[in-house]
């Protein structure tokens, strides 16, 4: 393997130079890149930094969709400060919106619909603020999604798992604080159930909703106060977190699917200058450009249907956007009657469970996955190559489950809308909902990981006897078989890289003396989880196995054959299948 | 399969080890990355002037969309044709088409100049462990250790203790700065468990401000209404509510008021008195989290809460029937003034709203 860096550019198109870079006068660029340089010594980080090798692959996108939608929340999010006025003062509004010309409002919703009607450019830019924050949470998602079933979150990159975590956290909080700003009846009604959450907490509950909100519900300062975390806080929290994130990536070098050449020592991909730079400098200009038309084309928020927000009034189906949806749901679906008085005290465990507790239950849970794993499977190597996801079924199986939880709570948080649309009993959902939320994720539990095992199991089958040509073949005898041919050697090969799972042994519940180890409970636990976890998994081939059933495979084919080559269904046309190591018939 | 043969294989202190042990040989060899292939614009002259065209077209055509984009800001109004397009703006369609296909054609161009033009042989780039060699970590220690022995902390207990103690007592200013988020009474959490209901005050339609006549209310009628000092006249003397205070006693004062057959009602112990003719009021805030209340199926007499769907019997003293609130709606005592007008008797008798912590002591 080398690190050559220097390419044969012999035949690369000819707009790229083919002959090797010469001394020349300096240039006005040079000069000023060695005017910098003299005083910050630039070039020794760079000289590293500008070839460093990013794998490609379409999933390694997912993370930069997120970081590109927010650039782009950064960019409208600026030019909405610009008109957005802040501020619970009572106005009459009086803009080109006719219907509710002559109402009083808030001056945020005041300001909100005057950079929607009245700022040229103004509602596009609404919309893309709004669109890129739900792309740019559901994008964080779906990223920590494909870390999390390829195994990226393993030493030593469990520290950027944690980050990615408080990311998603904070991004969903810079959305609440975000959407409620307008001071329209729908985002008003939020902000209610919110002070309703923060009385919900013992003890300092009432307390904290009248510091929040500078005293009683609804009060003048809560936009304000939403506001400069909306803008300032959080968003600051947010970009030294992604700049860690990133640091760390660059830090680690990105992790890689294993293939021929591509190895747990190695990176193998394109230099970040030129391509891997065009690729994700343009990438950004097409999110940037998905969002404007998304932003031009897609009504999202259209808070001058809902109107100004006033305590007394609420709309049918009020729903918070999409994720916040899942506590919503959990809220919905909490069973008549759980508050207790104890001592006099109340303690609203309806409000408590669904959305102090499991909620952030579900964060630290989500954290803890890369140390419990590590835990149970004692691991301490680093990992830079993925895994396919059927290749930790019981990993791959425990986050299906925390999926199916999410999911169904938010369906539950949209049980209303499903009764209208299904013209179905609400109370009927809602209880079906109830057992679901338990019995779900256990039912999606098992299945996916019988699935991952039976994956498992076919792609020993097609190592060991090669893949499906479905061609059938009739013996003298009558009998029919279908046609196996071996995959092409680097699909084997990439098929077989993967680890042996090892199940955690106990080492011993007494030392040579007799004394108990310490930790043997742990240890016991430890083996105990290890076996669940890996016990039932399906493991690659050895080489024996591999060789006897090639073996076995030539043998047949001789049998069958009785032709100087073996019988394909093509003998007596074009279409021979050719090598396969030459030409992948199939990517398997 | 196979995984018995190996199992009796394991050793566990392979797991201890920061470098991978090779117990057994891999089934196949790695066959190492396969040979480089030429591209088309690599080796195709034609190809190659096509893509350069190709990606010069879309960067045009961006320009284009750019210009178009000035066109449209400065051609469409906006204000009065807020719905030219299903709904929206022709100044917001135009502009966010033609700032998208603009910024996409770049996009889309260089992605293209990145595949088609750029040398597209892959790298080999060794990696090295995250963790510092172990020299440098012994250096890094020997570091530390000796700097906090010039600085001499350690050995100064009183004076670190001290240190340490003054910055932690710093915490309290910081905590104490933020008491004046709910500056004086506004603290004061007991306004939780009144509103500004009072013996005698009218109940009125709550957009209009008129007071109700008993009889003008019919069976199966749900009217919203609000206190009369909501709508504060030189009549009816009330003083002018201004700012956080209004929207407090009105996030906290509204109600609803149906009437049903009085033989439907299921009154509450020592509520007999409260209604007026089958009239009957309750809060219209949720006990729940707070939402105002709001669908009403008159032939149930049940009252959904459109958030969380709670469900209340308003005939059965508003009892939960379905949903996830806990307690029933407060009831608003009611009577009939001289005029025939629905009047509060009191305020309600327990603190409206959702729930928190100190409710039962108040």
């Amino acid at each position: 393997m080398s690190t050559d860096s220097r390419l044969d550019t012999s035949k690369v198109a000819t707009s790229n130079r083919t002959d090797a870079a010469t001394a020349s006068k300096p240039s006005p660029a040079g000069s000023l890149a060695s005017w910098a340089d003299d005083r910050l010594g630039l070039a020794t980080v760079m000289k590293k930094n500008l070839r460093k090798v990013f794998p490609d692959h379409w999933s390694f996108m997912l993370g930069e969709i997120a970081l590109w939608s927010f650039v782009v929340l950064l960019l409208t999010g600026v030019f909405l400060t610009l008109w957005f006025n802040p501020s619970m003062g009572h106005v009459t509004y009086e803009g080109s919106y006719d219907q509710l010309r002559g109402i009083g409002m808030s001056e945020a919703m005041a300001s909100t619909l005057n950079i929607s009607f009245d700022v040229r450019g103004g509602l596009l830019m609404r919309q893309m603020h709004h669109w890129a924050a739900m792309i740019f949470i559901a994008s964080m998602m779906v990223h920590l999604l494909r870390v999390y079933f390829t195994g990226a979150h393993r030493k030593p990159r469990e520290l950027n798992w944690l980050i990615g975590c408080v990311l998603l956290l904070l991004g969903t909080l810079e959305g609440f604080t975000g959407y409620s700003l307008p001071d329209d009846l729908l985002s008003g009604t939020g902000v209610r159930a919110a002070d309703g959450f923060l009385k919900a907490t013992p003890v300092a509950g009432s307390y904290m909703s009248f510091l929040l909100f500078g005293g009683e519900f609804p009060g003048e300062s809560i936009i304000p106060r939403l506001y400069i975390v909306h803008v300032l806080l959080i968003p600051g929290i947010l970009l030294a977190l992604i700049a860690a994130h990133m640091l760390l990536l660059v830090y680690h070098k990105h992790t890689q699917w294993p293939g021929p050449g591509r190895t747990e020592q190695n990176v193998v991909g394109y230099p970040m200058l030129p391509v891997y730079a065009a690729k994700a400098g343009g990438f950004f200009f097409m999110v940037f450009g998905v969002i404007a038309l998304m932003g031009g084309l897609l009504s999202i928020n259209p808070v001058w249907k809902f109107g100004p927000y006033d305590p007394t009034k609420v709309t049918a189906g009020s729903q918070p956007d999409w994720y916040m949806g899942w506590p919503d749901g959990l809220l919905r679906i909490m069973p008549t009657g759980w508050e207790s008085v104890i001592f006099g005290y109340t303690i609203s465990w309806n409000v408590m469970i669904p959305i102090l507790i499991v909620p952030p239950l579900m964060l630290v849970v989500l954290m803890l996955l890369p140390f419990v794993e590590g835990w149970i499977t004692g691991d301490k190597r680093d990992h830079h190559l993925l895994q396919r996801p059927r290749n930790a079924p019981t990993r791959t199986a425990v986050m299906v489950a925390l999926m199916t939880f999410y999911g169904l709570a938010w369906a539950a948080g949209g049980n209303d809308i499903i009764a209208i649309k299904l013209h179905a009993s609400i109370n009927q959902i809602t209880y079906f909902m109830r057992v679901a939320i338990f019995v779900g994720p256990v039912i999606a539990f098992w299945i996916t990981r019988r699935w991952c095992i039976s994956l498992q199991r076919h792609d020993n089958e097609v190592l060991l006897h090669g893949y499906e040509t479905g061609i059938i073949t009739r013996s003298p005898e009558g009998q029919y078989a279908e046609r196996h041919l071996p995959i092409s050697g680097s699909s084997a090969y990439t098929l077989t890289a993967r680890e042996r799972d090892e199940i955690h042994a106990v080492q011993g519940d007494t030392d040579a003396a007799g004394v108990a180890a310490p930790n043997s409970r742990s240890e016991k636990l430890r083996a105990k989880l290890s076996s669940w976890m890996y016990s039932n998994n399906v493991q690659k081939p050895t080489r024996a196995e591999l060789e006897e059933a090639h073996h076995h495979a030539e043998h047949e084919a001789e049998l069958q054959s009785g032709l100087d080559h073996p019988v394909d269904g093509h003998q007596f046309d074009d279409h021979r299948l050719r090598d396969t190591d030459e030409v992948p018939l199939r990517d398997h | 399969m196979s995984h018995d043969d190996h199992s009796t294989a394991l050793t566990p202190e392979v797991h201890d080890s920061h470098v991978p042990t090779h117990r057994e040989v891999e089934p196949l060899a790695d066959p190492g990355l396969p040979p480089h292939t030429w591209r088309p614009t690599d080796v195709d002259p034609k190809a190659e002037k096509r893509a350069e065209r190709q990606i010069a077209a879309m960067f045009i055509a961006a320009m284009i969309m750019a210009v178009l984009f000035v066109v449209a800001y400065f051609s469409f109004e906006v204000g009065d044709n807020w719905d030219t397009f299903a709904g929206m703006g022709a100044s917001t369609v135009s502009l966010g088409v033609t700032l998208g296909l603009s910024l996409l054609l770049i996009g889309i161009g260089i992605i293209h100049l990145a595949r088609k033009l750029m040398a597209d042989a892959e790298m080999v780039e060794m990696r090295h462990p995250a963790a510092s060699p172990q020299e440098d970590r012994d250096a890094t220690i020997q570091a530390l250790t000796d700097g906090l022995d010039e600085a001499g902390i350690g050995r100064r207990p009183l004076v670190r203790n001290t240190m340490l103690g003054a910055m932690g007592v710093l915490g309290l200013p910081v905590v104490v700065l933020l008491r004046d988020l709910a500056p004086g009474d506004a603290l004061d959490t007991s306004k939780l468990a009144h509103t500004i209901w009072e013996p005698e005050m009218r109940l009125v339609r709550d957009v209009v401000g008129t007071p109700i006549l008993a009889s003008e209310i019919e069976v199966g009628d749900l009217i919203n209404a609000a206190p009369e000092a909501m709508f504060p006249t030189e009549e009816n003397g009330y003083p002018e509510l201004e700012g956080a205070e209004e929207q407090s006693e009105k996030a906290k004062g509204a109600i609803i008021i149906v009437r049903m057959d009085p033989d439907d009602i299921t009154p509450a112990k020592g509520r007999e008195k409260w209604t007026v003719d089958g009239i009957i009021c309750y809060s219209k805030i949720c006990t729940h989290v707070g939402c105002p209340i709001s669908l009403y199926e008159r032939t149930t007499h049940h009252v959904l809460c459109p958030c969380h769907q709670s469900t209340f019997d308003l005939a059965d003293a508003a009892k939960v029937v379905f949903g996830p609130a806990a307690r029933p709606l407060p009831q608003l005592p009611l009577a009939v003034d001289g005029e025939g007008y629905l009047v509060a008797q009191s305020d309600f008798n327990e603190p409206i709203g959702a729930s928190y912590w100190e409710r039962e002591k108040q």
